[in-house]
């Protein structure tokens, strides 16, 4: 049996008021993939920020011991000195530099000073053959690709002999194939040797590689679970506490007659104009219906939305748009809001909150003239609105004057939620919106959009998780390469289907 | 994507924590920065005032300040928004050069007939200012070209007009008194002075200046109802507050607060009334600072300014049109420039080749020493002010104690750096 890689003893972790970590164990044994979940600020990237010594040694109560040594780092130097690297979500690659360059940043090849460029492209076009990376070393990062920039991180943790590898969430941001790609990688890391940390969200990769699965609940470790008692259900009871019977809640559909229509809608590139991103789309959704669109990242999805909503995407946009059967002028967002269409971005930090100002201003933000006459706003009035949708859609925080910079994921969306809603929709377009966020909060997501379709709105749900929308779509649209493939009632579709007519749809193209 | 970053805790494990107690403290320490800024200012001022032997608080000097430094503050009453909404404008000295020299010819050169009053030319010099915001924030706006660029563009191009139109080396004047009283007239006394200390009278049967106590009462009537305004609205939004069942700031504070702030508004109101009266240009800047403060905490428009500086991609997916706010945050830092511009005018009482030069650099610095944030979407008008008067008060206070001003320079740039030094701090802190 393999020996103790790494142990970690009561760590217990304070903030000012707050108690993080309190008496978290973790052993890892040499050569495995270990796999820690739990949901949003359950303290997952604390203990891994003390593990690497982001958090330095002192500042936190309880024993690292990895490979048989007590360890006390002061820093991530300390910690990737002997062989832990960690790979954060948030990529830390420079855009504008090559492949090699950033692989070597800090630790260069080179002679008082002077870079000897053909050891740093060497050395870079071996290391990129061990995670199968096709690219020239030279290649400017912003040129590829999120997966294989992925690829270029753990690339270049390889170049620090790492013995104990730590991906954070390293699939969040990646597509259904690269994200295999990334699994299958870590699986032949495997069986060279290494030993890594997993922490993620998607439960299904983590039943596909994982050798022992440790979670995590408010600061606390539940239990580690062995393989052989690996299984979806049990990791989500354990993550939340309760079991829950049904991921998805229980929603009886009253659909009425078609109010949204969208009539041969083509979109052309922003930039390569002779592209055509969006080929002829035709798409309706009725009265109190959910609507998905499926499709595999790059399907054109969010480019699709996003020249709906105000052209806020792409070129030489044509087609037409009709709430009611009457034609639609979306030629900016304003007047798409005014014509009641919500569109919830899928990257709720870059494009949906203002994360230097707190709750109250975001919620409020797309409908200021509902808490304002004649441009001034009314304070008390903009603060029940920010009180009541926090109450209504459940947004945990200290009040309405947290930043949302501060808040967990879910609650981030939750208020993003919010600030559509207040601007009052007929019709909700819904980017990705569980992406990231833990169970229990896509549960209460699921939950408001089943609310508002009971309400008789018009929902459109983008998602890329497939179960996710076979639970809560009564429709879907199978989407693929800019093109609606394929369309089928949720009832009788499957993930077969839905990937039958994606490949159809690539058949097509090639004949 | 999970986002337990080092303060993440608070809204993971911490929310279930009972948090009561905290809303009144977290209120102090977010105020904490302008009551610092404020506190700041008046050691500074007392430290001047002892360094100099009591001349900072004379009414003579008190009126000097505020007329020596109400371009700059005027003029950062526009970078403020420029800066929180993301941007920056190096161009404001020139332009006001540019504006000072286009009065002084429309009024002592060219022959315009009615149309050198100096009115008529204050309100063309407006907006031929916002003509100048607006071509500057087309370019910022429409086409994204950095504003750095533009503006320092802005400054080689305005100060080379300048120095142009008044045809080289020159200076260009005097201007009309009517003119000179936008910077140096004080408002006329409607009400009548009043004696409270008869002038002493010396020998010759002539009165010794500046002896004996008469006070200008409208100053001291407008002082009041400004007090008394300042007050009574505080007080209502209070209530209003409680009313409605939400945290304000404890009571105690409020009232000290309150009382704080009127008695020195008071003691200055009284040193100007000693004098000559309120200067007209405070008359002004204090009109002004309201109509900002309003805008910026209260209007609409305010909001979006703040929401596309804090993040203008989300802002523009919220239905703001970042564009036209953009050019108009521009054509009100025009607008305000060439304001500054005239008020330099009619303090110098002519147009000269280097008004105002240098002195987008003490507008940027008053900005950010009130706090504002270089990356946007942070940053409040009061701070700015408060920022405008701490430098207007080290210049003149070194003057009178006769620091040379090379060393003047060097004082000015640790304070902008200790300031920004001291937020940063306070940021990671929190």
């Amino acid at each position: 049996m393999a020996s103790t890689i790494l142990e970690m003893r009561d760590i217990t972790k304070t903030f000012p008021g707050v108690k993080a970590l309190s008496n978290v164990n973790l052993s890892v044994e040499e050569g495995e993939i270990h796999a820690i979940v739990g949901e949003n600020g359950a303290g997952k990237s604390t203990l891994m920020k003390v593990l690497s010594g982001v958090y330095p040694s002192g500042t936190y109560e309880g024993q690292i011991v990895f490979r048989g040594q007590e360890c006390h780092f002061k820093g991530i130097h300390d910690s990737e000195h002997i062989g832990i690297v960690i790979i954060h979500q948030e990529l830390a690659l420079v855009p504008m530099l090559s492949i090699a360059e950033n692989i070597f940043l800090g630790n260069e090849h080179a002679t008082y000073g002077v870079i000897d460029w053909d050891a740093n492209e060497t050395r870079t076009a071996a290391l990129l053959k061990k995670v199968g990376l096709k690219e020239d070393p030279k290649t400017l990062i912003t040129n590829i690709g999120v997966g294989k920039q992925q690829l270029v991180e753990i690339a270049k943790a390889l170049s620090k002999e790492v013995k104990l590898l730590i991906l954070d969430e390293p699939t969040a941001s990646l597509s259904e194939k690269d994200s295999q790609a990334l699994l299958d990688l870590l699986l032949e890391f495997k069986r060279q040797g290494m030993t890594s940390i997993l922490i993620s969200h998607k439960l299904n990769e983590v039943n596909r590689v994982a050798d022992n699965v440790t979670v995590i609940r408010d600061g606390r470790t539940i239990e580690t679970l062995p393989r052989k008692d690996i299984s979806e259900d049990r990791i989500i009871t354990s993550m939340v506490g309760r079991s829950l019977d049904d991921r998805y809640p229980p929603r009886e559909p009253q659909i009425g007659e078609v109010i949204f229509e969208v009539k041969d809608w083509s979109v052309y590139h922003p930039i390569h104009a002779e592209r055509q991103v969006i080929k002829n789309v035709n798409l309706n959704v009725r009265k109190g219906e959910v609507v998905g669109i499926a499709g595999l990242m790059g399907a054109g999805r969010t480019e699709f939305a996003m020249s709906l909503f105000g052209r806020s995407y792409g070129r030489h946009i044509t087609g037409e748009v009709s709430l009611h059967g009457k034609p639609l002028d979306l030629s900016s967002v304003s007047k798409a809001v005014e014509n009641r269409i919500a569109y919830v971005t899928e990257d709720r930090k870059t494009y949906g909150l203002n994360l230097i100002d707190h709750i109250k201003h975001n919620v409020t933000l797309a409908n200021l003239g509902g808490v304002s006459s004649r441009g001034v706003i009314d304070d008390m009035r903009e603060m029940s609105v920010a009180n009541d949708y926090r109450k209504k859609t459940n947004i945990r925080a200290s009040s309405v004057y947290q930043l949302t910079g501060n808040l967990s994921g879910g609650n981030q969306q939750k208020v993003v939620l919010s600030k559509w809603l207040f601007a009052d929709p007929e019709v909700l377009i819904l980017d990705e919106p569980t992406r990231g966020i833990d169970v229990g909060a896509k549960y209460e997501i699921y939950t408001i959009i089943a609310r508002l379709a009971a309400e008789g709105k018009a929902i459109i749900v983008i998602s890329s998780e497939m179960p996710e929308l076979l639970g809560i779509t009564d429709r879907i649209y199978v989407m693929n390469e800019g093109r609606i493939v394929g369309e089928m009632a949720a009832s009788d579709a499957s993930q077969e289907k839905i990937m039958r007519a994606i490949v159809r749809g690539e058949g097509k193209k090639a004949s | 994507m999970s986002t337990e970053s080092a303060p993440a805790p608070q809204s993971g494990v911490a929310e279930d924590v009972k948090q009561g107690p905290r809303i009144a403290v977290s209120a102090l320490t977010t105020n904490l920065r302008e009551y610092g800024l404020i506190i700041a200012l008046i050691v500074i001022m007392l430290f001047f005032q002892y360094t100099t032997s009591g001349t900072l608080f004379k009414p003579v000097n008190l009126s000097n300040l505020v007329q020596q430094n109400s371009f700059i503050i005027v003029m950062a009453l526009g970078m403020l928004l420029v800066i929180v909404a993301g941007y920056i404008d190096l161009s404001v000295g020139s332009v006001a050069g540019f504006i000072g020299a286009l009065a002084a010819m429309m009024m002592v050169i060219w022959p315009l007939g009615i149309f050198s009053n100096p009115l008529v030319v204050s309100i063309v010099c407006l907006i031929v200012g916002a003509l100048i915001g607006a071509a500057q924030g087309y370019w910022i706006a429409y086409h994204r070209i950095p504003s750095f660029i533009v503006t320092l563009a802005g400054m080689l191009i305005f100060r080379g007009i300048c120095q142009a139109l008044l045809g080289g080396g020159s200076s260009v004047g005097p201007l009309p008194d009517s003119f000179k009283a936008l910077s140096s007239g004080f408002i006329p006394d409607v009400i009548g002075p009043l004696t409270l200390i008869p002038p002493t009278v010396n020998a010759a049967g002539k009165t010794i200046v500046g002896s004996g106590l008469t006070l200008h009462m409208t100053t001291i009537v407008l002082g009041l109802i400004a007090v008394l305004a300042y007050a009574y609205f505080g007080f209502r939004t209070r209530r209003k507050r409680e009313r409605h069942g939400y945290e304000a700031e404890p009571f105690p504070l409020f009232v000290v607060k309150t009382l704080v702030g009127s008695a020195l508004a008071l003691f200055l109101v009284f040193q100007f009334a000693s004098y000559r009266g309120l200067p007209v240009v405070l008359l002004v800047m204090g009109v002004l600072i309201s109509l900002f403060v309003f805008v910026t905490k209260r209007m609409t428009i305010g909001r979006r300014i703040y929401a596309m500086g804090g993040n203008a991609k989300a802002a523009q997916l919220s239905g703001i049109n970042t564009e036209r706010l953009t050019l108009l945050v521009f054509i009100n830092m025009g607008v305000l420039s060439a304001l500054g511009g005239l008020i330099i005018a009619a303090r110098l009482g002519q147009a000269v080749p280097a008004a105002g030069l240098g002195s987008e650099l003490d507008v940027i610095a008053a900005v950010f020493i009130g706090g504002a944030s270089a990356m946007g979407g942070v940053g409040q008008v009061i701070g700015a002010v408060v920022g405008g008067f701490i430098m207007g008060v080290m210049n003149n206070g070194m003057s009178i104690m006769g620091v040379n001003v090379d060393w003047q320079q060097v004082v000015k740039g640790l304070v902008l750096l200790g300031a920004v030094i001291f937020d940063v701090y306070n940021k990671n802190k929190a």
